[in-house]
């Protein structure tokens, strides 16, 4: 059962809104996060139909900046960072040096020699750490800077739409991040999201997030929790850190193996290497179930393997998820059998994403 | 049902689940979870029901019941065996949120000892257990 958390939780700008709306609140990686207002499915439902808002201010932010700050990114980050042009966006891993994954991130290039780092909850600690630790003997200068942005997600079909509409000029395409002016408000908006729905993510100071948000909600985005975070992300087979992603596991492994440039020379890029010319032992497969059953973090599935996430499509209507199973077992078309409580629930490997445009 | 209810003419088990039994016919049950249960899941889309003929034993887990995000265990708040099951629920679990007292229930049991209802709560004492 769902308890409200205590007060020691860290709560964002947003709180009273989530509050007033009636949400409830659960304790997310130390923060007091609305997982549902009205309820998940329909919340997911207006994502994917039209427009949603999500608060994900509890998501951290390190900045990096100084003339080492190209050479100490390319050092953590598994991607390409020289190749990231300014006002670019990418997709990242951090591993250590056995492959393990640390986290994965979205960095955006703020200027020349400045660079973001949005990290999830529940790393940013250990990243900043992480970051602070390889700076050593660097001329650059890492800053945490999670007290200086709250984060909005507006994603749907008309997310672009509805944001555009308090804009001083015209939003960045997709994978790329500009100031605006949004509704009097100096912001950082970027072209990138979490639902496999087009739409942007909004970096605002924290004493404009509440009137940010009464904004957008006025135009019509939809409140949706992190429930509704958690299904329309699963569906699109996004990883999900803690989850999808650990130290036990390599970026290959998880199937992220498009953003790491071992020849770059990141922490972690032998090992990466040598899985890759190898091949895996395991594979995150992503599966849907044929019949009922609700598949669940922590399921076996028999020959061999886990699931890391699972749920019941709202799209889809039917128990999806994603496992770790031998490599063997992970081609699309394969059937599974997974053990949810102790009930065999057969299931078959499917191509991601799981759910596409108009399926 | 958004608003909370709990109604004088159940029994409750503080596990959030109910009884009724009818005052002609005490040998048998019909059972379910409370508004309280169903607010805490959320949307259920999913319940997974015992087999009619199946054992209850009361304080252990008899069904199960999903919402997107979770899964809980439902709690048999008397001991007995299933003579049925409502199949309607197969097809639209939701009504366990939208009338958990009445369309929403789950099973209908035979009781094995009839007096354990004693140890049950009345609505006051259930929604005195929320309170805390």
């Amino acid at each position: 059962m769902i308890e409200p958390g205590p007060s020691t939780l860290r709560r964002t700008p947003l709180f009273e809104r989530h509050v007033a709306a009636g949400a409830k609140l659960v304790d997310f990686a130390g923060w007091e996060m609305p997982v549902q207002y009205e309820g998940v499915r329909q919340e997911h439902l207006a994502v994917r139909s039209s427009c949603g808002i999500f608060d994900v201010s509890h998501m951290g932010e390190i900045e990096t900046s100084g003339p080492d700050a190209p050479a100490l990114l390319q050092r953590l980050l598994s991607n390409d960072v020289q190749a990231l042009g300014l006002g670019g966006a990418q997709y990242s891993v951090l591993c250590r040096e056995d492959a393990g994954v640390l986290d994965d991130l979205f960095t955006y290039r703020l200027g020349e020699d400045r660079y973001l780092t949005v990290t999830n909850a529940s790393n940013h600690g250990a990243d900043l750490a992480w970051f602070q630790d390889h700076a050593q003997g660097l001329d650059v200068t890492v800053t945490d800077a999670i007290d200086d942005w709250a984060m909005l997600a507006v994603q749907g079909p008309l997310a672009r739409e509805v944001a555009q509409a308090i804009s001083d000029s015209p939003l960045p395409a997709r994978m790329h991040v500009e100031r605006r002016r949004l509704a009097g408000a100096d912001v950082l908006i970027c072209g990138t999201g979490y639902t496999g729905e087009d739409g942007v993510e909004v970096l605002a100071r924290p004493g404009d997030a509440a009137g940010l948000w009464d904004e957008l909600v006025r135009r019509g985005a939809t409140p949706a929790g992190l429930g509704a975070r958690d299904t329309l992300r699963l569906e699109v087979c996004y990883h999900l850190y803690g989850n999808d992603l650990s130290v036990e596991r390599g970026p290959i492994e998880a199937g992220l193996g498009w953003c790491c440039k071992e020849d770059t020379g990141f922490i972690g890029s032998d090992a990466v290497r040598e899985v890759r010319e190898a091949g895996p032992a395991e594979k995150l497969a992503a599966f849907m179930i044929e019949g009922p059953g609700i598949p669940r973090q922590g399921n076996p599935v028999t020959g061999g393997g886990v699931v890391t996430s699972g749920t019941l499509s709202p799209s889809l209507e039917v128990g999806i998820g994603m496992a770790y199973v031998p490599a063997s077992s992970a081609a699309p078309g394969t059937h599974l059998e997974i053990d949810v409580r102790g009930k065999m629930r057969p299931a078959v490997v499917k191509e991601k994403p799981l759910y596409r445009k108009g399926s | 049902m958004s608003q909370a209810s709990y109604p004088e003419d159940l029994l409750y088990h503080p596990e959030h689940d109910w009884a009724r039994i009818d005052a002609s016919d005490q040998e048998h049950a019909t059972l379910g979870v409370t508004w309280y249960a169903q607010d805490a899941l959320g949307e259920v889309v999913f319940f997974d029901p015992p087999a009619v003929g199946t054992t209850l034993s009361k304080n252990e887990s008899y069904a199960e019941v999903e919402s997107v995000k979770a899964v809980s265990d439902v709690i048999a708040p008397l001991s007995g065996e299933i003579i049925e099951i409502n199949e309607s629920l197969a097809d639209n679990p939701a009504m366990i949120n939208e009338d958990p007292y009445g369309e929403g229930w789950m099973v209908k049991v035979r009781l094995s000892d009839p007096s354990e209802r004693e140890a049950l709560l009345d609505a006051a004492a259930y929604r005195a257990t929320l309170a805390g």
